[in-house]
């Protein structure tokens, strides 16, 4: 920042606003976001016609085989893509392909883990019109990580991890995982082992011991949660066939006329100036529930940057490239204070309300772990992010972290503390097991995950502050509010010093930091 | 002449206050419109004469104001109990006094607390069988006999009560305050005897979970009389404001909940499920063995939403609202209800009275004559950090 740059655009929840940062300050941005594929279906057909270590995906196929379809669920990407989703192209292929061959065999599931359950209108929005009614609801449906009798242990890695996925998966002769990768720490060995299984497999890596030696999760080989992904990925691989195709996607995130989103601030036309006066003045004037639903209507333009197929380990490496060439940012060493712009969505509230909880998943889990080698504020430094952090909950799809917010953080913020208590009582409650299972409710464990995941940065720094954080819902998580960025910094100078150095990492678009 | 706040018959400010003290906007501004409408008057009238031989003169040293107090001024009551009263009355039926004349085993200036219920003994009529099985609170003839209609003293136009500076006492009704006990303990015995006589009403199974809706005396009261008299398993207490929650705790509550997530918080710790019906307070498909009702209040809603089924759900506080019964049947709950207190509770309070942490219960004493800010300060005594506001009659001589 020097005396010319202007304001900088801060996301803070379902709005947004424009902010002058000290001189001095430094910004991360993405790189340009890269071109998409022209021809999408051709690079799809050429993907799966030429797949890395598989035959091609015709070949696999043969009439009377038990083939399962497994797609990523609405977590990913964010916000959702425009439609048709790459999901669906790639869907429509694969069943093309295995009706040809007389495939009659065929069921697709989300891979959601411990996530909600996909509505029908979300799986129709996924999957396209065309396969929802072909499949839906007997052959197209949601994975439950709670239904005992359709699980089936693969067996245990050398750490004594078990691996426990969906058992019409682990009992095809086939599957084929369709994947959209937004970040580093998705795709690969995740997708089956994480979105198929149950929780007595995914504790292992969902823990805070795990979180807190994965530096960051968003760099695998430095990630002990990537590891674990590993081992289980590789005892996957030895008893079952995966068919792994797995897409990437570019940095534009806004449609056209939230373009200014896109662009760093300095290259604002006058277009984009009034543009963002414009929808800024609309949308603070909005209704706050009419608000929330524009925003997450909203669907993305993304262009799809890659279409891989074949052996799922080397599948993963050439998304990893595309991933990184489009997010990562080269950073001269770490700051005293970070400033994060937190949005309005995040993996687990698509379609629905970003709680508490959330707010920090988000700020301290995803945002803060965007980073490779070492985080962009150093040990004992300060994070600032702007969120109104609003006690507000989706009585639905959030039941469980509402009682995790009133009982639990009441008593404790520390995750070992959490986990060590309440993890097993959260994860085995009857009542959010069946609303996981007959509702649209994320797994009682998913909170605790969810605090889990800012346990690496909770350990990391010295201070966390919000600016237009609600005061008495940022206080109950330990954390604290200031009324504007001056305040924050007046503040966050009782911990780093008068005169400290300030990076912003400017998402989204998403950057991640190479910090050297 | 004995200076007595004296409740009246006046149709039309009973109904004032009932209107005024019934708004949401008045809320918080009750005991304003109790103290300034409600058809109480501060008057001298001639001292009160026993009625027969067994009889005594009490000069109240301390009378409480209770939550039935305070729903007959708000014009809460239910009319049902109309009929068991004699206007005009003095109220107060919590006081700790001295005896102005000799009785048999008590001697004229003995200290003494009050059992206030006017059974047949006191009536000097034949013995109804809820008196011979010594639990006069379940009396017969409480309208008829020695003295006129009125379930307790406090409510009955010639016995007088405790808002005074002389009421009359059968020797019955009194029970000797050892000297150890201080003043301000003793006024807290009746409160705490009816808190006793609730928790043995019932059976509660060892390990049973407990809730206690309320924090007021009446719920504190039952914790502590739980803790003391069963071997109940965990007791979870909803509280409204800070110092109540702190005073449950002593008082032995296992966790101390708020009312608005009381049926997450239940359904998390008892299991069970939760339910949302439409236009209507959440409930649980499961939740505590047992529930007492200390508020008088919307509480009785709450027990009944969150008690398991087959469970029971104890009324102790005097209602004053309106539930929602089907819980009842629907869970097939089993609704009882504690009054006053009967048997041995009334020694054993007076004994748990010497023991128990209850210093600082009674922190606001008014004379009568500062009556409408004592009424005020009682109505808010949660919000105010208050347990037990008592008049004290002495200071206007």
């Amino acid at each position: 920042m020097d005396e010319r740059t202007p304001a900088l655009l801060m996301h803070e929840g379902e709005g947004f606003r424009l902010e002058k940062l000290p001189l001095g300050s430094r910004v991360i941005y993405p790189p340009e976001s890269l071109p998409g594929l022209r021809d999408i279906d051709a690079q799809i057909r050429k993907a799966l016609a030429n797949p890395l270590g598989r035959e091609p995906l015709h070949e696999l196929l043969r009439p009377g085989m038990r083939l399962t379809i497994v797609f990523d669920d609405l977590s990913i990407p964010l916000p959702q893509m425009r439609t048709p989703d790459i999901r669906q192209r790639v869907i429509e292929h694969v069943l093309e392909l295995a009706a040809a061959k007389g495939v009659d065999d065929v069921e697709l599931i989300a891979g959601n883990a411990l996530h909600r359950r996909m509505t029908p209108a979300e799986l129709k929005r996924t999957v396209g019109e065309r396969v929802y009614r072909s499949f839906f609801p007997r052959h197209l449906r949601n994975h439950d990580a709670e239904d005992k009798a359709n699980l089936t242990v693969i067996g245990h890695t050398k750490h004594g991890e078990i691996v426990e996925i969906n058992r019409r998966a682990a009992e095809s002769d086939l599957i084929v995982y369709v994947n959209v990768s937004l970040t580093a720490m998705s795709g690969g060995p995740k997708s089956v082992s994480v979105g198929l299984a149950s929780y007595r497999s995914l504790k292992h890596h969902h823990n805070v011991h795990t979180l807190r030696h994965s530096r960051s999760f968003n760099d695998p080989a430095n990630s002990a949660m990537h590891h674990s992904y590993d081992r289980m990925a590789g005892l996957l691989g030895d008893s079952l066939k995966i068919f792994q195709i797995e897409t990437t996607v570019n940095n534009d995130t806004f449609p056209t006329q939230l373009g200014f989103l896109n662009k760093r601030e300095w290259e604002w036309s006058l277009k984009d100036q009034a543009t963002y006066l414009a929808v800024k003045r609309a949308n603070d004037l909005a209704p706050a529930k009419q608000r929330r639903q524009l925003w997450h209507k909203t669907a993305s333009p993304y262009g799809v940057t890659s279409v891989t197929a074949g052996d799922p380990v080397q599948v993963h490496e050439v998304t990893m490239r595309h991933i990184l060439r489009q997010q990562l940012t080269e950073v001269d060493g770490p700051s005293d204070i970070g400033i994060w712009g937190l949005p309005y969505i995040c993996p687990y509230n698509v379609n629905s309300i970003m709680n508490p909880i959330l707010v920090m998943s988000l700020g301290l889990g995803y945002f803060f772990n965007l980073y490779r080698n070492q985080p962009i504020v150093r040990p004992g430094g300060v994070a600032i992010y702007y969120h109104p952090v609003q006690n507000e909950f989706h009585p639905v799809h959030h039941p469980s972290y509402i009682d995790f917010f009133e009982e639990v953080l009441a008593e404790t913020t520390d995750p070992v503390a959490i986990e060590t208590k309440f993890e097993e009582q959260f994860a085995t409650d009857p009542w959010y097991i069946h609303l996981y299972r007959n509702s649209y409710a994320y797994h009682g464990v998913h909170p605790l995950y969810m605090w889990y995941w800012g346990a690496h940065a909770l350990e990391h720094l010295g201070d966390v502050i919000f600016v237009g954080g609600d005061r008495k819902t940022t206080s109950r998580m330990g954390f604290r509010s200031a009324s504007t960025l001056n305040d924050a910094l007046e503040m966050a100078r009782e911990r780093v010093g008068g005169s400290p150095t300030i990076t912003y990492h400017h998402t989204p678009p998403l950057a991640m930091a190479d910090v050297r | 002449m004995n200076l007595n706040l004296e409740y009246h018959r006046s149709p039309a400010r009973y109904m004032a206050a009932r209107t005024a003290t019934g708004t949401i906007a008045s809320g918080r501004a009750s005991g304003w419109w109790a103290a300034n409408m409600s058809p109480l008057r501060l008057v001298n009238r001639p001292d009160p004469r026993p009625p027969g031989p067994d009889w005594t003169r009490v000069k109240p040293l301390l009378s409480g104001i209770c939550g039935s107090d305070l729903g007959l001024l708000t014009g809460r009551n239910s009319p049902y109990l109309s009929a068991l009263v004699s206007m005009p009355f003095t109220p107060g039926h919590e006081v700790v006094g001295e005896t102005l004349d000799d009785l048999p085993d008590l001697p004229r200036g003995s200290r003494v607390v009050l059992d206030p219920v006017l059974g047949c003994l006191p009536r000097q009529v034949e013995v109804c069988p809820g008196c011979a099985a010594d639990e006069h609170s379940r009396c017969d003839h409480i309208t008829s006999g020695a003295v006129s209609a009125g379930l307790q003293t406090g409510f009955c136009a010639d016995t007088g009560g405790g808002w005074s500076r002389m009421l009359v006492a059968h020797a019955s009704q009194l029970h000797r305050v050892p000297d150890a006990l201080d003043d301000e303990r003793a006024l807290l015995v009746e409160p705490l005897a009816c808190a006793v006589h609730s928790v043995r009403r019932i059976s509660i199974p060892d390990g049973a979970s407990v809730l206690v809706v309320g924090a007021g005396t009446v719920g504190l009261f039952t914790t502590l009389a739980l803790r003391e008299y069963t071997k109940a398993g965990p007791i979870y207490v909803i509280a409204r404001y800070a110092h109540q929650r702190e005073r449950a705790r002593e008082m032995g509550a296992t966790e101390v909940l708020s009312s608005d997530r009381a049926a997450r918080a239940l359904r998390r710790a008892t299991g069970g499920f939760l339910a949302r019906p439409e236009r209507a307070s959440e409930f649980l498909l499961g939740g505590t063995d047992i529930a007492f009702e200390c508020t008088g209040g919307s509480g009785l809603d709450t027990a009944l939403r969150v008690v398991r089924a087959g469970g029971t759900v104890l009324m102790s506080g005097m209602p004053n609202a309106g539930a929602d019964l089907t819980p009842v049947w629907f869970r097939e709950l089993n609704l009882v209800g504690a009054y006053a207190s009967g048997g041995n509770d009334f020694p054993d309070a007076l004994a748990l009275a010497q023991s128990a942490p209850l210093t600082g219960y009674v922190d606001a004493i008014y004379p009568l004559s500062r009556w409408r800010d004592a009424i005020g300060h009682a109505s808010a005594a949660g919000r105010l950090g208050s347990v037990k506001v008592a008049f004290d009659p002495t200071k206007d001589q």
